[in-house]
């Protein structure tokens, strides 16, 4: 099923994620129409739930072996798999050819399967060679750089090179936009309190930038400051860098305005 | 020393809510971490030399047995004494016999995380020796009856103005006039005390940041030369060091010293570097009579060849908890134990089992920081999710969040009942959401709006709509 022809648009199979899915589809079609403008067939496979990050993180490698094994099964025929996400690619590439450490039939369908997947906004400036972007948005704009996808898949420029693109938008930096916003997956609900002290940090430094939107790669991070921000009161709006990138911002920001 | 690791979340929302604390660790969140950059930014090796420790340290931990066997020869041959430690009380009771056998009522101390670790100074009081400990960080933590909350900035959850009360609390021949609000007049009033010690002192113990097969030599990095002070000025010199410390040569010492420095404080090199090798020799200008140098493994041996083999690379520069948002937010003693931060996560479980400290491993959002800024590149979040992972399989992790995740395990599994069940479910939160697009208060989610409001999803499910879209 792997395109021949090097001429052929690439497949791309696109792994949306269980939170972009649940909360946040706008993202996936914004992610949709991106990867069209850069050249690519888009499939959505309606097979895939989730990349097994929350039982992975908490030690129940078992399960989270099954559910790579899912996601393996229904992606490994594409030429690559982009996912919205730093976080989720990060799991699929960095973590998946782990789990099957000591089954080497696995293992190797899964080092296979990693070598495709990349992060979206990565994807589009790294693989496509996409320089700018045909979208509109008045504000100014920070960015939050979400923990996986800085450390685990390098991704720092591209996202601010690619925003710098998009007209009428003003990017100012964000102080401590490398450090974690306290989401931490499940650590947010174990460690509440904990959580919370990292966070109004984070939203300090968010109101600290004069931004009135504030963007990140990574909806798990981006629900986490969006419910500070809006329990807050803030007016600061926040949504998913590909919601600006593919002009998709008509409808309301992540926990409303 | 007492384990409160379980109490970890009260700790923390004790450490929270302590104003002075909070104060304290400003100094963190800020200063360490701008040196660190500064100076690693300066050095453009820095990353082959990291690569270079790491392979040092993983040489000597490959090959322990033998360099361990001819460092012990070469301190013989200097005319040491090596001593043998497989516990805790092992160490203290051989440490108390070498201070009984020298007749030693004070013993003067440079810093050192292995006597926390080995709770020694307690040991030695109830045995009616007195400790006396010569950094001057740790002097103000053994005036505050207290414990290190940071590896190297022992003190860093004590502001300067709790110094200085300190100070006039337990030096009561100072007069009340004298000025003691800056950090100077604080060491001065420090270092008159303490130089009299050294005198006092027949005993004077250290510990080691490295300890060299190649010479048998010791070594230990300081910035205030209390090091030098402790180990020459008494009789007896006892070395106190954890098997890892091992390193084949003085070469490989100086590799690993120019990371060292550099990711703890961002000082080149530290002020002393000092390495001591035996006793006294004819024609020496000083040094001890005595030599002694006390091994000890403390649950150190049962990590080589595990997956935590790598936590042994550790050199103790405390560039991770610098730059550990958690550890920014509740300090140092929430954790419960010596050793706080990444590095405690994975190191406190090994050595007091993971029953007791299985919260640490547990208290991280992954962010991979540590990792990113560890000398010895230890993969600390790969390490705390091995414990994890070893606390589910015996079960010891909350029974509601095992059952949550085994059903939510069971649904991600079979895509198409996901999927009907995550319909419904986002389709009734979106309407709980109305308007606002968001949710104050939820069932079940109390952990997440007890500080912040749950955005409400859009309505359909992506898939949802991608599957209406593929009908004809």
């Amino acid at each position: 099923m792997t395109s021949k022809d090097p001429e052929a648009p690439p497949r791309v199979g696109l792994f949306v994620t269980c939170l972009v899915d649940l909360f946040r589809p706008t993202v996936g079609f914004a992610a949709i129409k991106l990867l069209e403008d850069a050249g690519c067939t888009v499939e959505v496979p309606l097979a895939q739930t989730c990349c097994g990050q929350p039982a992975y993180n908490s030690g129940d490698r078992k399960d989270a072996r099954a559910i790579a094994e899912n996601a393996i099964s229904v992606f490994e025929d594409f030429d690559y798999v982009v996912a919205p996400s730093g976080s989720c690619a990060g799991m699929l590439k960095r973590h998946y050819p782990g789990l099957f450490s000591g089954d080497p039939d696995w293992q190797a369908r899964a080092g296979a399967f990693a070598g495709k997947v990349h992060e979206l906004v990565s994807f589009l400036s790294d693989i496509r060679g996409v320089r700018a972007v045909t979208a509109r948005h008045e504000a100014t704009v920070t960015y939050h750089d979400s923990c996986s996808g800085l450390r685990e898949l390098g991704i720092r420029s591209q996202p601010r090179s690619l925003l710098a693109s998009v007209e009428g938008l003003e990017l100012v930096e964000l102080e401590d936009a490398d450090v974690c916003c306290g989401f931490g997956g499940t650590f947010c609900v174990k460690y509440p309190d904990i959580s919370n002290a990292i966070l109004d940090a984070k939203t300090g430094c968010v109101e600290a930038s004069g931004a009135g939107t504030l963007l990140a790669g990574d909806l798990g991070c981006l629900m986490n400051m969006a419910g500070k921000l809006k329990r807050q009161r803030s007016r600061v709006e926040v949504r998913h860098v590909a919601e600006v990138l593919a002009g998709m911002t008509d409808g309301p920001p992540i926990g409303g305005r | 020393m007492r384990i409160t690791s379980p109490a970890f979340k009260e700790n923390a929302r004790l450490a929270l809510a302590d104003p002075q604390l909070q104060q304290a660790l400003g100094n963190v969140r800020s200063g360490f971490i701008d040196k660190r950059e500064t100076a690693v930014d300066a050095l453009p090796e820095f990353e082959a030399l990291r690569d270079s420790a790491r392979a040092i340290k993983d040489h000597a931990l490959q090959n322990l047995d033998l360099y361990l066997e001819a460092y012990e020869a070469k301190v013989l041959a200097s005319g040491g004494h090596v001593h043998w430690a497989e516990t805790a009380e092992d160490a203290r009771n051989i440490i108390l016999g070498i201070c009984r056998s020298a007749g030693a009522r004070t013993v003067t101390k440079g810093k050192s995380m292995i006597t926390e670790e080995i709770a020694l100074n307690e040991f030695l009081e109830e045995n009616g020796i007195r400790p006396v400990e010569t950094d001057l960080v740790e002097y103000i933590i053994q005036l505050r009856r207290e414990h290190p909350s940071h590896i190297i900035a022992p003190a860093v959850h004590v502001t300067q103005a709790q110094v200085e009360a300190d100070f006039r609390r337990v030096h009561d021949h100072l007069p009340v006039a004298r000025d003691l609000s800056e950090p100077e007049a604080l060491l001065g009033e420090a270092r008159r005390v303490l130089r009299s010690k050294y005198f006092e002192a027949d005993v004077g113990i250290t510990g080691a940041n490295f300890l060299v097969a190649e010479t048998g030599s010791s070594v230990i990095v300081t910035n205030e030369g209390n090091g030098d002070l402790t180990q020459i000025l008494g009789k007896v010199h006892v070395v106190v060091a954890s098997i890892e410390k091992i390193v084949p040569t003085l070469e490989d010492t100086a590799q690993i010293l120019r990371v060292l420095a550099r990711s703890a404080t961002g000082q080149d090199m530290s002020v002393y570097t000092t390495v001591s090798t035996g006793p006294r020799r004819w024609g020496d200008p000083d040094g001890p009579a005595e030599y002694h140098v006390v091994i000890i493994d403390n649950g150190r041996s049962a990590m080589l060849g595990s997956d935590f083999q790598d936590m042994l690379r550790c050199i103790r520069c405390g560039a991770c908890m610098n730059h550990c948002p958690v550890y920014h937010a509740v300090g140092g003693h929430a954790y419960g134990w010596v050793y706080p931060g990444p590095m405690g996560a994975v190191l406190t479980p090994s050595l007091v089992g993971v029953d007791k400290a299985g919260h640490l491993p547990n208290a991280s959002t992954f962010c991979g920081r540590c990792e990113s800024v560890c000398p010895m590149k230890i993969p600390l979040p790969r390490m705390m999710r091995h414990w994890r992972e070893r606390e589910f399989e015996r079960a010891l992790n909350p029974a509601a969040a095992r059952y949550g995740l085994k059903a939510w395990a069971f649904l991600a599994r079979r895509p198409a009942l996901y999927q009907a069940v995550t319909a419904t479910g986002m389709r009734l939160l979106s309407l709980l959401g109305g308007r606002k697009r968001r949710l104050s208060w939820l069932p079940l989610g109390g952990s997440w709006t007890k500080h912040r409001e749950f955005p409400a999803p859009e309505g359909s499910t992506f898939l949802r709509q991608m599957k209406a879209r593929a009908r004809p």
